[in-house]
């Protein structure tokens, strides 16, 4: 029973707060972008523009629901929840921290550790191809179908990238559980360099795992399908208000879970200085390097040109996938030599 | 516990519903969806029999059940999309000719 | 507990199942498999398949059905339109064809009435499968990567467009 209690208290948590944080992931990307291109983002609504979410919230809860004629009103309902729900489930595996002691019982920093937690991120983010693909059908418009079989075929092109790129990470922790993966990476070499995967044999795989990843999320220079002036806005056209409010979470929500999957298995998670003595600095640890991630995310959206479609599928098929191989045959030779 | 003839008969009936599927419908997409649903009634009898008696064989034929499963999806599919583009219509009732 | 997960898993996948066959527009078929797909992942980790059952929502549900969906979506089916049945008599053979159904039911109901229980550590934990993957299984598992080649070449010439 305690045991329940304990699960349903983490997720309350871990929900509360990713979900604040990708309101406020949101602005973030505004001010960013806007201090990057020498201007400020918004900061008319509260101090420093920090109530910006909160506007948005209520815009978009006040935001007439328009509704395209379509043949299918159920699946065009469903799509956003098709597409929100896997990004969230991503967290439940996701690694905030070792155990810590609190009431005098010991928490661990994570909802749960999955035996088969990557394979389990591998599912979800096959499943995330299904709200796209039906919010295209379901629109009933050329655009959004269009839109939303391209994005499809990108993301389940860059997913056997992505897959292929952490197969490394697995032959090297021998786990698939992130916990353990996260564990393989404690400690230091010579005192100084720490056994991060990104830094002992997995560079290679660690590019691939973020070039695939901003593939993945459908964000620039990978945003064709969805960009504004392009096929108007891909997948989403018809959708307003709250539905289209889900699949602007459900992007920010992906981000933040490759970015949280990209720490845990190439930067070390929460490993850092002074970990083993107080457990809590994990979690600051795990947040300062996923914000690194972040940043990258907004910084590569301010200053890299998109592709063009064909561009980008060649680039996946004929240049990532190759190097994903070669990365896996690279893994195995340093896991019997090392 | 569950007994174990709970999970094989949800399988039977599953394999059934899967059958009747290819013999009732008449678009060749839906047939391939009937024989998916018999595939994996199939490989959760495998399952079932792979736990129960504590067998990894079971979960090893399951894995290249679903291989076989993938590779036949993709080749039928295929030979849809000819059949569509030669005949233009789905329906396999139309298209029991040889020769257009 | 584990009973009332077994209730929700089985009742959800037949019930999908029969949308599997009920259902006139072959896209909303697809999305009734896929929701089979998830009860059955739901069996499998009930049975202790714990990688079978990842491996199921990869393969099956992430690739399989998506090409699927992608097919009906390119090839823009349409619903099936209700038709006159050409041959009536074929409906009574349903009901001598379902008792047939229920008595095999009951006989596996009574041949495996002192079944073996599941308890203790589960076998599907993917060291002990990958383990015999590659050790006793190693030849069918390089067919099948043969095989899934041949398919992939053959999908991709059977839909090419001809070139003139």
């Amino acid at each position: 029973m305690g045991l329940i209690v304990e699960a349903v208290l983490k997720i309350v948590v871990v929900f509360g707060v990713v979900l604040t944080f990708l309101a406020y992931l949101a602005l973030f990307e505004r001010k960013i972008l806007g201090w990057i291109q020498l201007r400020y983002g918004p900061n008319r609504v509260g101090p420093w523009g920090l109530l910006q979410p909160l506007a948005d919230l209520l815009k978009f809860l006040f935001k007439e629901d328009v509704r395209p004629t379509t043949p299918n009103p159920i699946l065009f309902s469903l799509a956003p929840i098709l597409s929100l729900v896997p990004a969230l489930m991503t967290y439940a595996v996701i690694p905030f921290g070792d155990r810590i002691e609190l009431f005098g019982r010991e928490i661990t920093l994570y909802i749960t550790s999955l035996n088969v937690g990557v394979l389990y991120l591998f599912a979800l983010s096959g499943l995330g191809v299904y709200g796209i693909v039906i919010a295209g059908w379901a629109s009933n418009s050329k655009y959004s179908l269009l839109g939303g079989l391209r994005s499809a075929a990108q993301m389940i092109s860059y997913e056997l990238a992505l897959t292929l790129s952490v197969v490394g990470v697995l032959i090297q922790a021998g786990s698939l559980d992130l916990v353990e993966i996260v564990r393989a990476q404690s400690g230091t070499y010579f005192g100084i360099i720490p056994k991060w995967h990104a830094f002992w044999y997995q560079p290679l795989g660690f590019l691939l795992f973020f070039i695939a990843a901003v593939a993945e999320t459908n964000r620039v220079p990978f945003d064709l399908p969805e960009a504004e002036t392009e096929l108007v806005a891909g997948y989403h056209t018809e959708y307003s208000a709250t539905k289209f409010a889900m699949f602007y979470v459900a992007e920010y929500a992906n981000i933040l879970a490759v970015s949280a999957l990209a720490t845990t298995l190439f930067l070390g998670g929460w490993n850092g200085p002074g970990v083993e003595r107080v457990p809590l600095l994990g979690v600051f640890y795990f947040g300062a390097k996923t914000a690194v991630f972040l940043f990258i995310y907004i910084w590569l959206r301010a200053t890299l040109p998109r592709f063009r479609y064909d561009q980008l599928m060649r680039f996946g098929w004929k240049v990532l996938l190759p190097l994903a191989f070669a990365n896996i045959v690279f893994s195995s030779v340093m896991a019997l030599v090392a | 516990m569950i007994p174990i003839s709970w999970y094989l008969a949800v399988a039977a009936v599953l394999f059934t519903i899967g059958t009747v599927t290819v013999f009732v419908k008449r678009n060749a997409i839906a047939m391939l969806l009937g024989i998916e649903v018999m595939l994996n009634a199939a490989n959760l009898t495998l399952v079932t029999f792979s736990s129960y008696f504590r067998e990894l064989a079971g979960q090893i034929m399951v894995f290249f059940v679903m291989v076989v499963a993938a590779a036949e999806a993709a080749v039928g599919l295929a030979i849809v999309i000819l059949l569509f583009r030669h005949r233009e219509t789905l329906n396999v009732d139309e298209a029991q000719a040889l020769r257009l | 507990m584990e009973r009332a997960l077994f209730l929700i898993f089985a009742v959800t996948a037949i019930g999908a199942a029969l949308n599997v066959l009920l259902r006139r527009h072959p896209l909303h078929s697809a999305l009734a498999l896929l929701v089979m797909l998830g009860a059955l992942t739901g069996f499998y980790v009930l049975l202790g398949a714990y990688f079978l059952a990842v491996i199921q929502v990869v393969i099956y549900a992430g690739a399989i059905l998506v090409l699927f969906l992608f097919v009906i979506m390119l090839l823009n089916v349409r619903a099936e339109e209700a038709r006159i049945e050409r041959r009536p008599y074929v409906r009574w053979l349903a009901v001598p064809f379902a008792a047939l159904l229920g008595a095999e039911i009951i006989y596996l109901v009574r041949v495996f009435e002192e079944n073996p229980s599941p308890s203790g550590t589960s076998v599907g934990v993917t060291e002990a499968v990958g383990r015999e993957l590659l050790t006793t299984y190693l030849l069918p598992f390089e067919l099948t990567s043969i095989l899934i080649l041949i398919a992939v070449l053959g999908a991709v010439v059977l839909a090419r467009r001809e070139r003139r």
